[in-house]
């Protein structure tokens, strides 16, 4: 019998690839200096949004929390029981340096029923196994972490960026930042998630934040163009094996600016593409020949549907919202600090004076970004 | 013995009560139906059911029923193939028809069915939203090199030329010749308004058509009816067509009895010649030689968008492949359900597949091999309605091509004697009597409605599912189910059953 934590939909989210639809809350702040804050921020201001999830998932992702182990990639893994822990441990062995590993501190509570067992591996890939695989070393990253979570029968890698970590769990977002006890790590950028998912039980993989190297995506939507987008995905290998679109979500941030090199500002207006009059009336020639070319080229990479989203990486954070903007998405500013959230109050919880408030514009990102190195 | 042993498909009736002997349908029959001896007489055995005398009858004194002679029932000698057997024994030869497949074969786009957002996710009212059809075909990049200078973004790649088509609808090829002069005029007219393109067919292009270039796809076919190089350059893209959806494995036919001046001059060939394009291509033998023809081509138009059409047959998927890699930017898949001015019943019944399951597959490998974004696709052969535009597109379908339900919006009864020459619509005849009966612009105006009717259409679907651009419909066959089709079809279409 496994464990309820991955219950049922571990044998489904193998070989299914339909998709839940969820709703959700969302929240996120950085410190565009680079100052520190524990998670008890991020934790106070989901709080605030409680009613927007249902307690079948929360998450969050910390940038910055690994300090003494920045230039490794810190690999958080939950296993369903030994045996996953075993195989998937040898496989690492074989495709990474592992520097340290250690069971990630939790604080056990009623709230958080079942913890699948919870690691942490601070590791590099082999420069031989590199070589051989002919990609670059994040691709190399990449199709490990898929290997993993496609092949290793009840394991699942959920984070797997450098001085990063995301913390997931079924549960209401406050009670999984306790779980984890994220108040004894400090992040330059947190961000938060509730999960209201309509027909699942849920299961700690599909809790928020998603990760893929560096990005750490949280997404309040439901992508109508799912279909097409991963299937646009699949042509690049990325393979779609979740039950949510936030996967999908974060790897066309991962295609469209890891791998095609695109700006951040402009990987938006594919996602969030501006409409054709808009286009049409643009009377910059130029801006309008590279609008119009985005289109054309990247029209498979249209997230169609509502979608709130916030996404952290490691120099900034960035929120955006669908075309139309059928989700909610409100941003704030208090000197050196971005806020984005799904609500006002989430923001003035943990911010009750900001220098700035409004409503970001269908399709118009919201970004802060570090100044200096960190 | 008897002459005759095909008894008449219809029976025409003349009401004398109420005739008024305006000898009416006597003009506008095409095939001589109607004879006057103090009055309307009428000689069933040549009706073809075109409703043309119906229509223009004052009085309503005309009925055509079908004839409901008796056969004895036999499940497999069903009436059709007894006729036929008759009709070879009588005089040898090949029975020709026109028009498309009409055999009951399942019709997949019939057994899918379109998703609605409800709660979750929000539908959007293409009322009051901005819904987006435009299209481009041709070939594009598998990514965008852009710069950030002085706080601006510029792009630095290129993309290739493309036809912008403001609504994923376009013309298919139906050759000058095949069709009217004023039915050429028509789609014209009806592209130019519309924002799309029309195909010019394998007849050539008719001098006073260049002035419509934005608005044209020329053919070059295996017969080369027409092609010159002022020619390749009067439109916006060439398509170098392999094979037709109605014959595939065959060239057009066309009798020489619609090879007037006009037709002759156009097509480059004496008047009243039999116009037989051969079968293949006899300079492209292997994907290596196509790979020269449409690199002919580019150089001949300064690189314009060359477009590969095929008839979609079983091994279509890597037939594809090979085009795609041969360096065609658009592939035109013709489904056995195509239209067609003259083939032999054989062909059009029997041979090719279903649009459908082409398109599925032919998307499928172009993707599983990374290289969907090198070629357009477009699905012709079998688009019906609004429905099936958006199953098309849903299944991979960059844009569609309607031929058929083009020639109905003009008058076209779907009689399947346009191999005859009689078309007493206009359409398909180059008799000039008849000819004249199709107004350009009233066929035009009729086209446009139509196809504005199927955008209007397309966009209440398209915001039922709660997207408001075309490209997010496109290959998202997460949104559609199939209802009573079998495990392998839905395999192969990557399509859930219902439920699912």
């Amino acid at each position: 019998m496994s464990k309820l934590a991955f219950g049922d939909q571990y044998s489904t989210w193998k070989v299914d690839t339909s998709k839940v639809p969820a709703a959700c809350g969302l929240s996120g702040v950085i410190s565009e200096d680079g100052n520190r804050m524990s998670g008890e921020i991020i934790i106070e201001s989901m709080r605030v949004i409680h009613d927007r999830g249902n307690g079948l998932g929360g998450g969050f992702a910390g940038y910055g929390i690994y300090p003494q182990n920045a230039g490794h990639h810190a690999m958080h893994i939950m296993f369903e029981d030994e045996a996953g822990k075993a195989a998937c441990e040898a496989m690492l062995a074989e495709e990474l340096e592992v520097a340290s590993a250690e069971e990630i501190p939790t604080a056990p509570s009623a709230a958080i029923v079942n913890p699948p067992l919870l690691w942490r591996y601070f590791a590099l890939p082999r420069g031989e196994k590199v070589k051989a695989s002919g990609l670059a070393d994040d691709d190399f990253m990449v199709r490990l972490v898929m290997k993993i979570n496609t092949t290793v029968p009840g394991t699942f890698v959920f984070s797997s960026g450098k001085n990063m970590g995301v913390f997931k769990a079924v549960g209401f977002a406050e009670d999984v930042g306790a779980f984890y006890r994220l108040g004894e790590y400090q992040a330059y950028t947190w961000i938060g998630h509730g999960r209201f998912p309509t027909n699942t039980p849920g299961w700690w993989g599909g809790a928020h934040p998603f990760n893929i190297l560096d990005w750490a995506v949280v997404h309040n939507g439901e992508i109508s163009s799912y279909g097409i987008n991963k299937r646009y995905l699949e042509m690049f290998g990325y393979e779609c094996t979740l039950l949510t679109d936030t996967e999908v979500m974060a790897y066309l941030f991962d295609l469209l600016i890891r791998k095609h090199g695109l700006p951040m500002e402009i990987a938006c207006k594919v996602l969030a593409a501006p409409f054709w009059k808009d286009i049409d009336a643009d009377e910059d020639v130029d801006e309008k020949e590279l609008y119009e070319s985005l289109r054309m080229v990247y029209a498979s990479a249209l997230v169609n549907g509502p979608f709130a989203v916030i996404v952290g990486y490691s120099r900034g954070m960035l929120g955006l919202n669908d075309r139309i903007k059928l989700r909610p998405l409100i941003a704030a500013t208090k000197d050196d600090l971005l806020y984005v959230s799904s609500e006002e109050s989430a923001i003035r919880q943990i911010c009750p004076k900001p220098d700035r408030v409004w409503a970001p514009n269908a399709g118009q990102p919201v970004i802060g970004q570090l100044k200096g190195d960190v | 013995m008897p002459g005759n042993m095909v008894t008449s498909e219809f029976l025409v009736n003349v009401d004398h009560e109420r005739c008024r002997r305006c000898k009416r349908c006597i003009l506008n029959c095409g095939f001589g139906v109607f004879d006057f001896q103090n009055m309307t007489t009428a000689d069933s055995s040549k009706c073809v059911a075109c409703h043309r005398c119906v229509v223009f009858c004052p009085e309503e004194a005309i009925t055509i029923t079908r004839n409901p002679l008796a056969f004895r029932e036999h499940s497999s000698w069903d009436v059709d193939k007894r006729k036929a057997i008759w009709k070879q024994a009588q005089s040898p030869g090949m029975i020709l028809t026109g028009m498309g497949n009409d055999l009951p074969w399942l019709n997949v786009f019939d057994h899918l069915l379109i998703d609605a957002c409800q709660v979750t996710n929000p539908s959007i009212d293409p009322l009051r939203e901005p819904m987006e059809l435009r299209t481009y075909l041709g070939r594009k990049p598998d990514s965008l090199k852009v710069e950030r200078d002085d706080g601006k973004f510029k792009l630095d790649s290129k993309v290739a030329n493309n036809i912008k088509l403001d609504i994923p609808i376009m013309f298919s090829g139906m050759s000058y010749g095949s069709v009217s002069l004023n039915t050429h005029r028509a789609l014209a007219i009806a592209a130019e308004e519309l924002g799309t393109v029309m195909n010019t067919g394998e007849g050539g292009l008719h001098k006073e058509l260049y002035p419509y270039r934005d608005h044209i796809i020329v053919q070059c076919a295996s017969g080369r009816f027409g092609v010159h190089s002022e020619y390749l350059n009067a439109g916006v893209a060439v398509e170098i067509k392999v094979g037709q959806g109605a014959k595939p494995g065959i060239g057009g036919h066309l009798p020489g009895e619609k090879i007037g001046r006009e037709v002759s001059s156009t097509r480059m060939i004496p008047q009243g010649t039999d116009a037989l394009s051969p079968a293949p291509h006899h300079d492209i033998y292997s994907i290596e030689d196509l790979r020269q023809l449409i690199y002919a081509l580019k150089e001949a138009t300064g690189y314009k968008p060359v477009s590969v059409k095929i008839a979609t047959v079983h091994n279509v998927a890597a037939i594809a492949s090979g085009i795609a890699r041969a360096g065609a930017d658009i592939i035109y898949l013709d489904g056995f359900r195509g239209g067609t001015g003259a083939a032999p019943a054989v062909i059009r019944d029997h041979v090719g597949i279903p649009l459908e399951i082409a398109l599925a597959v032919v998307d499928k490998q172009l993707r599983s091999e990374g290289i969907r974004n090198w070629v357009s696709i477009i699905a012709a052969g079998g688009i019906r309605s609004s429905a099936d535009v958006v199953k098309a597109i849903a299944l991979g379908a960059d844009a569609v091509g309607i031929g058929t339900a083009a020639l109905i919006a003009m008058g076209c009864r779907l009689c399947q004697k346009c191999y005859t020459g009689n078309c007493s619509w206009g359409i398909a005849t180059q008799r000039p009597e008849l000819t004249g009966r199709l107004d350009p612009d009233w066929g035009a105006e009729r086209l446009i409605n139509l196809v504005n009717s199927w955008s209007l259409e397309v966009k209440e679907v398209l915001g039922a599912l709660g997207v408001n651009a075309v490209e997010s419909l496109r290959g998202n066959r997460e949104r559609l189910r199939a209802l009573g089709l079998d495990e392998s079809t839905m395999d192969i279409l990557d399509v859930k059953p219902a439920g699912r």
